[in-house]
């Protein structure tokens, strides 16, 4: 099956979707400051593949949360999609992540007292996508991932690969020019790893969606095109990796 | 409209959870509804039985006439002006003469009311019809209460004594025809009913009454002088406050059951709240608001009125319903509190109070779901992301 591209701002296929300058995060310690970023500038363009890889600590997850509008910096800016997120209200923010940022999470996070169409349905609501093709939409990204059987089953009744996949379908199913994934596969087996990393380099290619991970899962780091390697905050290494 | 649908999901996906609260919150909502329905029917109760017996549709009292204040009643009594004889002849209205007097049932002496009414009277409900029966001597009718405290039975003899309008002690031996089941206390503690032309003549006081007493729905006559209307407004003012002090104390049960289920939903929320941060976390990174977020939650602790509100409905109207039919059984010392119950109590359901409480309920749920949410303005995605609160 084949997802139709329909992001709702598509840009040039070179377009910047990250842009960071000078990006620092602090976080208080009672007495001590933590630099968890320190001068970040990284540029990210439309359909890249791209992996933060690093220890523990490094900063990949507050980079991703600062980018994802889900935190913000203590200084420089971060410019996602032609917005910049240091002065976006919460309002605006919850609007950027709503029409254009997918997320996965290592924990799946998915709404336990939904079925699993209810979850991919679930930021269709919040955009407001009537009824008839709101359906569709669900089952197209059901079908990408392979669960369109397990439409009606609940998060508990999935094992850790299909609710990671249902995870994916609900990251992707409005079609985001941006998706973050936070360690998505670090709860998973070897299997059920590849097959998620393939399903999303497959989204990758036939959607143009921009990919950004965090993980320190030497098996996900072999599908990244470009790796970008943190180390106590700073970018230690940006290196594009050849192709399988 | 979604967040509505979001937060039916929601409650209905907490299974157990939600159910428990419904059926404790749907306990309030019948109990309250029934508690205030017996304090409604015990008024109306009350009050209609005592109009019946006793209050009619308003009264005449004779100018000096004080039912406070027994050294009145010397003076309480006057002929029956020609506008109030015109209603007596023609069964509206009913005159009764009031005397003191004294009884010595069982060698003990205690003052009484003595009580002329007319036998053949329609306008009450009191039987005094049976007062025709009397073999002899002074026909007596009294109130079962007061038969229970004198020890005096169908049958028995008693001794009556009194003073005459020139003040002259008299006495006579009564005998009672009847002890009358009622639960009016105006026409039984402390009374003795005797005809009327008897005590008058007794007395000597022909014509002689103290108060008269309309037929309900009789406009009252304009008199010049000697008597004053007492409406029926007035008359029952005492156990309307009586009705009003012991709603006051009902009140108290109802708050603390109000209470207790508003407990239920606030734990709830809080507990929610808490457990469900992460979710909170995962809303939000999916772009929902906070404020959408807080709107969910109210929502949703708002729903478990609404369903509980149909969970009473489900068992409450036929309950209610079959207790306001049959009555609700009053024990034996209910009859002490000195309101005119009966044996049992039918409680009164108004539309008025079925909405009202149902309207209530839902407002204090809904505040008491928001209470709590405010916790959310302050959550930061990332924290809650991992579980934590900000």
């Amino acid at each position: 099956m084949e997802l139709k591209t329909e992001a709702a701002n598509p840009g040039s296929p070179h377009s910047s979707v990250i842009k960071t300058h000078q990006l620092d995060k602090d976080y208080r310690l009672g007495l001590t400051i933590l630099k968890a970023l320190n001068h970040i500038d990284l540029s990210v363009t439309k359909g890249e593949f791209l992996g933060l890889v690093g220890p523990s600590g490094s900063g990949k997850t507050t980079l991703l949360n600062i980018v994802g509008s889900l935190d913000t910096p203590t200084r420089g800016t971060v410019e996602v999609l032609g917005q910049k997120v240091e002065s976006l209200s919460h309002k605006e923010a919850a609007k950027l992540r709503n029409n254009h940022i997918g997320f996965i999470f290592q924990t799946y996070n998915l709404l336990p007292v939904y079925t699993v169409f209810e979850n991919v349905e679930f930021p269709l609501l919040l955009l407001g996508i009537e009824t008839p093709r709101r359906r569709s939409m669900v089952m197209d990204a059901l079908e990408w991932v392979g669960l369109a059987d397990r439409a009606e089953s609940r998060p508990a009744q999935l094992s850790g690969g299909q609710s990671q996949r249902v995870a994916i379908a609900r990251a992707i199913v409005k079609k985001p020019e941006l998706v973050l994934a936070d360690e998505p596969t670090a709860n998973l087996d070897a299997e059920n790893s590849h097959n998620i990393m393939k399903t999303m380099l497959q989204l990758n290619e036939d959607l143009a969606t921009t990919f950004v991970f965090a993980t320190h899962d030497e098996k996900v780091i072999g599908y990244v095109r470009r790796k970008v390697t943190l180390v106590d905050g700073r970018i230690e290494k940006d290196e594009i990796q050849p192709r399988h | 409209m979604f967040i509505f649908k979001l937060a039916f999901r929601n409650i209905l996906g907490a299974g157990l959870r939600t159910w428990l609260n419904v059926v404790a919150l749907s306990f309030s909502f019948v109990a309250i509804i029934f508690l205030q329905g017996i304090y409604t029917g015990m008024n109306d109760q009350v009050e209609q039985a005592t109009v019946d017996a006793f209050y009619g549709g308003g009264q005449f009292w004779q100018r000096s006439y004080d039912p406070y204040d027994p050294l009145t009643l010397d003076d309480a009594h006057a002929l029956l002006p020609k506008e109030l004889n015109a209603l007596v002849q023609s069964d509206q209205a009913t005159p009764i003469l009031i005397r003191q007097a004294a009884i010595y049932p069982e060698g003990r002496f205690r003052t009484i009311l003595l009580k002329g009414i007319d036998p053949l009277q329609k306008v009450l409900s009191v039987p005094s019809i049976l007062l025709m029966d009397g073999q002899g001597t002074i026909p007596a009718l009294i109130g079962s209460r007061m038969a229970k405290s004198t020890g005096l039975h169908k049958g028995d003899e008693l001794t009556i004594q009194w003073r005459d309008v020139h003040g002259t002690f008299d006495a006579r031996t009564v005998r009672i025809i009847a002890v009358v089941k009622t639960s009016v206390q105006e026409i039984d503690n402390g009374q003795v009913w005797i005809p009327l032309d008897q005590l008058q003549s007794l007395s000597a006081m022909p014509g002689h009454a103290t108060i008269v007493v309309l037929r309900p729905s009789i406009s009252p006559p304009g008199i010049s002088s000697g008597w004053e209307f007492k409406s029926l407004e007035y008359l029952l003012q005492d156990i309307h406050t009586a009705v009003r002090s012991k709603r006051i104390s009902a009140s108290i049960f109802y708050i603390v059951l109000l209470f207790l289920a508003m407990l239920a939903i606030f734990d709830t929320q809080v507990l929610s709240i808490f457990r469900r941060r992460k979710e909170m976390g995962t809303l939000m990174a999916l772009g929902m608001t906070r404020a959408n977020i807080i709107e969910l939650f109210t929502l949703e602790g708002a729903l478990h009125g609404i369903f509980a509100a149909f969970v009473a409905a489900l068992y409450g109207i036929p309950l209610l319903g079959y207790v306001a039919k049959t009555g609700w059984e009053l024990p034996g010392a209910a009859d002490a509190v000195g309101f005119a119950i009966g044996e049992k109590l039918f409680p009164t359901y108004s539309v008025a109070l079925v909405a009202g409480t149902t309207a209530l309920v839902l407002l204090v749920t809904t505040v008491v779901s928001f209470l709590p949410t405010r916790r959310i303005a302050k959550l930061k995605p990332t924290d809650a992301l991992r579980g934590k609160m900000s």
